[in-house]
């Protein structure tokens, strides 16, 4: 982004030359400063998906249960009994870096009005976060700000957060990862698509919520399409600012305007503000409209026309209203304490009038801003030095495998997240049957005996080294995580969180981890219906690791049968599910013990790992398993050290393995869980196994104070306690 | 009393978020929910009032400040006045303090941080409409959510709660030890919540509301709401 003053007004608002010469052979004419900014918005990479387009176009969408796609506010899925489930998952990354309480707080706010304009009532939010490590105290400033300001936001407006995951990566120091995924629920027959209304010309559009002030002026293109350089503080004036109480209020009017059927449309209005809701509104019913900005209710004298149009002040909807029900809209907001005001009518004939005081300030075709923005093919290439380093899983290793499971064990990436999940209200709605300490978060659809399993997870090491690979493990990770609680997988949202595509190395990242998402999203059978691309999170040249963020969607048709991660009680079998190799390339174990981010991240075997779910879920319909906990990060010495923790039950495993101990232990081959098994259902067990055709090996017995791996490992539980639970907090009061 | 059912009403401010849950919890418990709204000037005969937690008004003020004004607190004053049994959770008590029904204050968490976890409270009188079931020394375990929960006093509001018998319940182990490890917000003397003289009004913290259901939570909230609806049975509101 250049500011030089010298430069023509279009490349100061990020548009190229040739973007330019697009609008002005739309328009037949130069258009004027208003029109720049509102193309410079509409086409900015943020809304227009100009890098991503093409490569997003090969993911799969479609699947028996997709009732939404991609395109709109949300995807939406149905679960049965006249059920629609909403979910999406966005960042807000490039505001957190520089204002991390408000960036994260407006980010929740921002997704929740996703899936309130679909005419869902959000039930769920998550928080997927990368940041850089919290030995540095500008990023425990972040990490601490974006959690308080996740909690700030949520807890104020009565969606429980209920899971996501935190981790850490020199990477992700100036540039942090901060996505966040909501989940809502609908009657099937309320969903607000553009299917199921047509306004006509005539229509109103009517604006409520908050009031309109110059805070997020451009933040899609100053902020979201552009690298953060030095001097990024500057940009804080793009930074939103929330306020829970009125989208609180939001959510209530809104959701009301629905269940009263008073509305032809709805429609939040986020990034690119008013510009954006307007034009999209009218284009996707195949109109125009004519716009008046006089009737936008301002919080501050003296804005210009462009900044009404593209400020990003929050809290607002836009809902298209019939004229005969203005009255009976108006006084549902007014019962919520919402001001509401008529800011245009839709119009035949395509065109986006825009006036202030009575004169024109900007005509230009609605379709010309949602639909026309150009599509790039940027090059790909590989990156020239594409040396993944020594594979650490053939270093020689003869270390104490009790302090190694320890050291792993209270890395920032393994250790507990208690001090950041209990800042969030995971409770309100009375739904939660499994929060953050859970593979996968349960919420129960209100008042039936379906549960929602909801899990959202990146590979950030594994995509750095392959990023191909990275990709499929995020999927396949997310998809195992669901189908431990005993929940079937059903659909995707994504969030593809990576550097400048202009670059080709980066370019070629996004187009490997899209095709890797393909891949496994088609071997699951667990279409995307929709998501979000934040590119240039990049700073000096240096981007993050590729980082796919996977936001999975599963049913379990009735929540009691679900999983537990944590072994129960003592007396258990426990079982080793799939086959451990040789594989700790890219392992939390290399990266913690050995210092290493290199060598090959394990291998994905996609029909394994639909064998392995399979087996997960017909075996919690049949209620033989007491616990089911996937094995990622630290392998199995971590997924039998956390599953020890949870009901502080110890266990005695030996493992008969050909591998050298410590790569038996902290392998993070895929398409494997730890389980436990009541002694009376292990003959069913292992029939269902073997039908299954999953490998499943008793290796111990749960019970006891102690973590006991023979010849290998042997401490207290309780030490295991400690390391897991202190890491955080230890890392933290070092500020 | 209006029937063989007590009606328990929750009030519904805006930035109200646990209103939902308290009135399913009441149907759970076998009451009959009534939601009641801010603006109310009556409160449909109810029996009991609930304040349910959430964010009033945002609580950009103070927390309960502005809530106090709404038109519906001059009916719940008055029922609480002639004996209507009235509980405050969370944003609920510190409405109640604001108001003057109940002594003290609270301020934010002594860690400056948000706090939602399960704890034990210890159960400190049996003298109110929250606790008539229970017994004192006994322990229920209880979800706390909160940013704003340490209770604080007047070091004469403090003799008069600690010397009247008070206090109704105090962060606790689960054997009942009431130690500062237990304390998760520094509220004064583990003081979880407290009643008026009478002990019809009770304001806590903890959350009952989400401790009725055993699929989301402990049970520690079904003997509180056992205890409020057999009151409300009893009519001394009516």
């Amino acid at each position: 982004m250049s500011t030089g003053e010298d430069e023509p007004l279009h490349r100061r608002l990020g548009l190229t030359d040739d973007e330019h010469a697009r609008i002005v052979e739309t328009l037949g004419r130069e258009p004027n400063g208003t029109e720049l900014a509102m193309y410079s918005v509409m086409w900015s990479e943020h809304c227009s998906y100009k890098s991503s387009r093409r490569h997003l176009r090969t993911l799969p969408t479609e699947g028996s249960a997709v009732l939404v796609g991609p395109g709109q506010d949300a995807g939406a899925i149905d679960v049965g009994d006249g059920t629609a489930v909403v979910f999406k998952i966005e960042s807000h990354s490039h505001p957190s870096a520089i204002e991390p309480y408000q960036g994260a707080a407006t980010g929740v706010g921002g997704i929740v009005r996703d899936i309130v304009s679909m005419g869902a009532r959000p039930v769920a939010l998550l928080d997927p976060l990368v940041f850089g490590p919290l030995t540095d105290e500008r990023n425990r400033w972040l990490f601490g700000g974006v959690v308080a300001g996740i909690g700030g936001y949520g807890n104020c407006i009565g969606v429980p957060t209920v899971g996501g995951e935190i981790r850490f990566a020199e990477p992700h120091s100036a540039n942090p990862t901060i996505d966040v995924m909501c989940v809502g629920v609908a009657d099937t027959d309320h969903l607000v698509t553009a299917q199921t209304r047509t306004p006509r010309a005539g229509s109103l559009m009517v604006l409520y919520g908050a009031t309109t002030g110059r805070d997020g002026i451009g933040g899609v293109s100053v902020l979201a399409s552009a690298t953060l350089e030095d001097g990024a503080e500057a940009s804080r004036p793009s930074v939103q600012i929330g306020d829970p109480f009125a989208e609180k209020l939001l959510i209530e009017a809104s959701l009301e305007l629905i269940d009263r059927d008073l509305l032809e449309g709805l429609q939040d209005l986020g990034g690119a503000g008013i510009t954006c809701a307007v034009s999209e509104s009218a284009a996707r019913a195949g109109l125009g409209a004519g716009l008046d900005l006089d009737a936008v209710p301002l919080r501050e004298p003296g804005m210009e026309p462009f900044e009404i149009l593209i400020s990003e002040s929050q809290e607002r909807m836009l809902a298209i209203v019939e004229p005969s029900k203005l009255d009976e809209v108006r006084a549902v907001c007014e019962r919520w304490g919402m001001w509401t005001s008529v800011i245009a009518v839709m119009t035949e004939g395509g065109a986006l009038t825009v006036r202030r005081g009575g004169e024109v300030v900007a005509d230009v075709p609605a379709r010309s801003l949602t639909d026309d923005a150009p599509e790039y093919d940027r090059p790909a290439a590989p990156p020239a030095e594409a040396d993944a380093g020594d594979d650490p899983t053939f270093a020689a290793f003869e270390s104490d495998l009790t302090e190694t499971l320890l050291a792993v064990l209270s890395s920032a990436n393994v250790a507990s997240k208690r001090w950041a999940y209990e800042q969030y209200d995971r409770l309100v709605q009375g739904n939660t049957i499994a929060g953050p300490d859970s593979d996968a978060a349960v919420v129960r659809v209100g008042g039936t005996l379906k549960g929602l399993a909801v899990s959202t997870d990146s590979k950030g090491r594994f995509g750095a080294l392959d990023p191909y690979l990275g990709a499929m493990h995020a999927v396949a990770e997310a998809a195992r995580n669901v189908a431990v609680t005993g929940a079937t997988p059903l659909a995707i949202t994504n969030c593809l969180n990576f550097g400048n595509p202009e670059r080709p190395e980066v370019m070629w990242q996004l187009t490997e981890s899209i095709r890797g998402i393909r891949e496994a999203c088609l071997a699951f059978d667990t279409p995307v219906t929709g998501g979000n691309v934040s590119l240039y999170n990049e700073s000096g040249g240096s981007a993050i690791w590729p980082t796919p963020t996977i936001g999975m969607v599963g049913l379990i048709g009735d929540h009691r049968l679900r999983v537990p991660s944590a072994f129960p009680r003592p007396g258990l079998a426990i079982y080793l599910l799939g086959e451990t190799f040789a594989e700790l390339g890219g392992s939390e174990f290399a990266e913690t013990v050995l210092g290493l981010v290199a060598g090959r991240p394990p291998a994905v075997d996609l029909t394994r790992e639909r064998a392995l779910q399979r087996l997960l879920i017909g075996a919690a319909a049949r209620t033989i398993l007491a616990s089911a906990h996937d094995c990622g990060d630290g392998g199995l010495a971590v997924a039998l050290a956390e599953a020890a923790i949870g009901a502080r039950n110890g266990f005695a495993v030996t493992l008969a393995s050909d591998l050298p101990p410590h790569v038996a232990l902290f392998s993070e081959s895929a398409a494997r869980a730890v389980v436990s098994v009541d002694p009376a259902d292990e003959g069913d067990f292992v029939g269902l196994a073997s039908e299954h055709g999953v490998p499943a090996v008793r290796i111990g017995e749960t019970g006891g104070p102690r973590a006991l791996v023979e010849g290998l490992v042997d401490v207290p539980v309780e030490t295991l306690v400690a390391a897991w639970e202190g890491a955080i907090p230890e890392l933290l009061g070092a500020s | 009393m209006t029937g063989s059912v007590p009606r328990i009403g929750v009030v519904t401010f805006p930035g109200s978020l646990d209103d939902r849950d308290a009135l399913r919890a009441v149907r759970l418990m076998g009451g009959e929910p009534i939601p009641l709204w801010h603006a109310d000037r009556d409160l449909h005969h109810v029996d009991a009032v609930i304040l349910p937690g959430g964010f009033s008004y945002g609580d950009y003020l103070r927390c309960g400040a502005i809530a106090r004004f709404a038109a519906v607190m001059q009916e719940v004053v008055t029922f609480a006045a002639r004996g209507g049994p009235v509980v405050g959770i969370c944003n609920g008590f510190q409405v109640l303090c604001e108001a003057g029904l109940l002594p003290g204050a609270l301020i934010r968490n002594r860690s400056l941080r948000f706090v939602c976890r399960n704890v034990w409270l210890r159960v400190e009188t049996a003298q109110t409409c929250l606790t008539t079931g229970l017994t004192p020394g006994e322990t229920i375990q209880i979800p706390i959510k909160h940013g704003e929960g340490q209770w604080v006093a007047t070091p004469e509001q403090l003799d008069e709660v600690e010397r009247d018998g008070r206090v109704v319940f105090r962060y606790a182990s689960r054997a009942g030890i009431v130690e500062d490890d237990h304390n998760p917000n520094g509220s004064t003397n583990a003081i979880a919540g407290v009643r008026n003289a009478s002990g019809n009004v009770v304001g806590l913290m903890p959350h009952p509301e989400h401790a009725v259901d055993p699929d989301v939570g402990p049970e520690g909230g079904q003997p509180l709401f056992a205890s409020l609806l057999h009151t409300a049975m009893a009519g001394v509101g009516a």
